[in-house]
């Protein structure tokens, strides 16, 4: 559960985009948040949304799925494109009734605005459904490398971010375990108000914290043993592939941006 | 004679130093395990097996006495060699697997070690193969069973092919059907390879399967010798707070009970088949 919430859920396939480099697909996400900000009008807008449809149709990921990514965004959107629409106070006013008045600058860029949020959202969301969080990993890893100059422990970093992921099942499971125990021994954690339900939450709280730290002690040791001693002299077992998709992935994000800044105002 | 392996001299340990009175964890303890034996280290709880394991790869260094890894004192020079020859398996099966899939869990000592990539891959294929787990490849943790997490931890150890295999309790929290398929995975192992298995247990059904048991009390080396001169001891293990295995308990019992029996039994088989032609024997 807590899985998903961090890193979508992975959903497995053959697309074109699963098949791409996890380093193409986290630079294409990253620099893609800057070209959409080029967009300022109606046509270059409606390019980004042609742009990420066809990129919808490339993963061959079920809508149904998308819709699921952009649910907890839903709110975040609908809010700004309130703000937008009833704060900005520009060009003619195409609404007026009672006291709400509503400038048509202020809908265009209310829409504007929703369009961003969501073909972001959605271009996040399909990184995260075609890659496994392994290769997210992997491919930041990587892609951090470089500030290691700069006392960046990248590889820590990394390793942390996958053992986490590791663990989270067994410590949901765990959690399970420990919360039919307590309730087993007649503690009650779905009743009461928010003050008996804080403490009903610590009898299950201190023994999973306490088998963390002895399950945290005992990979150390099993680590130690199986020879790791940080990220110096050690190989990989797991390769990322660039390949020549990639490379012209990477481009057609260049094309996209040349052509907006050719229709924008 | 074959070439000894591990040897500890007069090897004293104690975890808080600070504490003089406090019985040290292991009290002068001598052993010389030879290359391609199977050791069992018996004990009850707390009697310093796992300390003895964890002296004898360097995780834990001794007081006063040393440990010598073929034929040359353990220091910190040597330690991480010395571990890259010798696979360890723990007791919990979670809490020893570190990678996100069964192969990058295979593979962690290897990359540790710097194997190349070709290599690399052309072992961890192996290794599955040698545990029978290479039709979970990609499976998660979560989704195996504890027998075949701990074969995994198996694969994992013997992926750097070392001279040694080191089972802490390995098979203590698995069920009898995941226990006999670690114990059988590690009787393979070793028809093929020359390894050497000290497996550390408090089972003693387990330790029937070795070459020679150790047993320890109270940190100090009770007893050693083969599984038939230890377990003879009878009463003196159960005081110890040991499990006689079933089939020598059970025979003791029928005895008390004034059953006629021809032989001491160390398994169920001998037992069964002295059982049914006791009658003949009259
Ligand atoms: N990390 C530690 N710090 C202090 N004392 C310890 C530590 N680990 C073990 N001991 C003590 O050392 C003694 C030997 O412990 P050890 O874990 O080696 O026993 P064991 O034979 O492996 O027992 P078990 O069968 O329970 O695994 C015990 O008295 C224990 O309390
Ligand atoms: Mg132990």
């Amino acid at each position: 559960m807590l899985e998903k919430m961090i890193f979508g859920r992975y959903i497995p396939g053959d697309s074109f985009i699963h098949r791409l480099d996890a380093r193409a697909k986290l630079l294409f996400v990253f620099f893609f948040i800057m070209v959409v900000f080029i967009a300022n009008n109606w046509i270059t807008y409606g390019i980004l949304l042609v742009f990420t449809f066809l990129i919808i149709k490339l993963s061959k990921i079920r809508l149904y799925f998308l819709i699921n990514g952009l649910k907890p965004v839903v709110f975040l959107i609908i809010f700004t494109f309130l703000l937008h629409l009833f704060f900005t106070r520009e060009g003619p006013i195409i609404l007026d009734w009672k006291f709400i008045k509503i400038y048509e600058e202020g809908l265009k860029q209310g829409i504007f605005i929703s369009i961003r949020f969501t073909v972001l959202v959605i271009l996040t969301s399909i990184l995260t459904l075609t890659t496994t969080p392994i290769s997210i990993t992997d491919a930041l890893e990587i892609l951090l490398n470089p500030l290691k100059k700069w006392k960046l422990p990248v590889h820590e970093l990394a390793l942390m971010m996958s053992i986490s992921l590791r663990f989270i099942p067994t410590l949901m499971d765990e959690t399970d375990k420990i919360m039919k125990a307590q309730m087993a021994r007649g503690s009650d954690m779905t009743t009461g108000n928010m003050k008996e339900r804080m403490n009903a939450i610590v009898p299950l709280l201190i023994p999973l914290f306490v088998s963390a730290f002895k399950r945290a002690e005992d990979l150390a040791t099993a680590m130690e043993v199986r020879g790791y001693r940080g990220g110096e002299g050690r190989t990989r077992y797991r390769k990322l592939e660039w390949a020549l998709r990639d490379t012209l992935t990477l481009l057609t994000l260049v094309v996209l941006a040349v052509i907006l800044v050719y229709f924008r105002n | 004679m074959k070439r000894e392996i591990i040897s500890l001299q007069e090897v004293t340990f104690t975890y808080a130093e600070e504490d003089i009175g406090i019985r040290p964890a292991i009290q002068n303890v001598s052993y010389t395990i030879n290359e391609g034996e199977w050791v069992a280290i018996v004990g009850h709880n707390g009697s310093g097996k796992s300390t003895l394991a964890r002296l004898m790869n360097g995780l834990l260094f001794p007081q006063t006495g040393t440990v010598r890894i073929f034929g040359e004192p353990l220091n910190e020079h040597n330690l991480w060699d010395t571990r890259s020859k010798m696979g360890m398996v723990f007791q919990n099966p979670d809490n020893q697997f570190v990678g996100a899939t069964v192969q990058d869990d295979v593979a962690f000592a290897l990359e540790n070690n710097g194997i190349p990539f070709e290599e690399m891959v052309e072992r961890v294929h192996a290794s599955l193969a040698k545990v029978k787990m290479s039709d979970f490849m990609n499976s998660e943790p979560h989704h195996l069973s504890g027998g075949q997490k701990q074969r995994v931890a198996i694969a994992g150890a013997i992926a750097l092919q070392p001279s040694i295999l080191l089972l802490d309790e390995a098979t203590s929290m698995l069920d009898p059907q995941g226990r006999e398929e670690v114990l059988q995975t590690v009787h393979e192992l070793r028809k093929e390879t020359d390894l050497t298995v000290i497996s550390i247990t408090h089972d003693l059904e387990e330790a029937l399967l070795a070459d020679r048991v150790i047993v320890m009390n109270q940190g100090e080396k009770y007893a050693t010798g083969s599984p038939h001169e230890v377990f003879e001891r009878g009463q003196e293990l159960i005081d110890l707070g040991l499990d006689l295995p079933f089939a020598m308990n059970m025979s003791r019992l029928l005895r008390a009970q004034g059953v006629q029996l021809v032989a001491d039994h160390m398994s169920e088989e001998e037992l069964v088949n002295d059982l049914w032609t006791s009658h003949f024997n009259k």
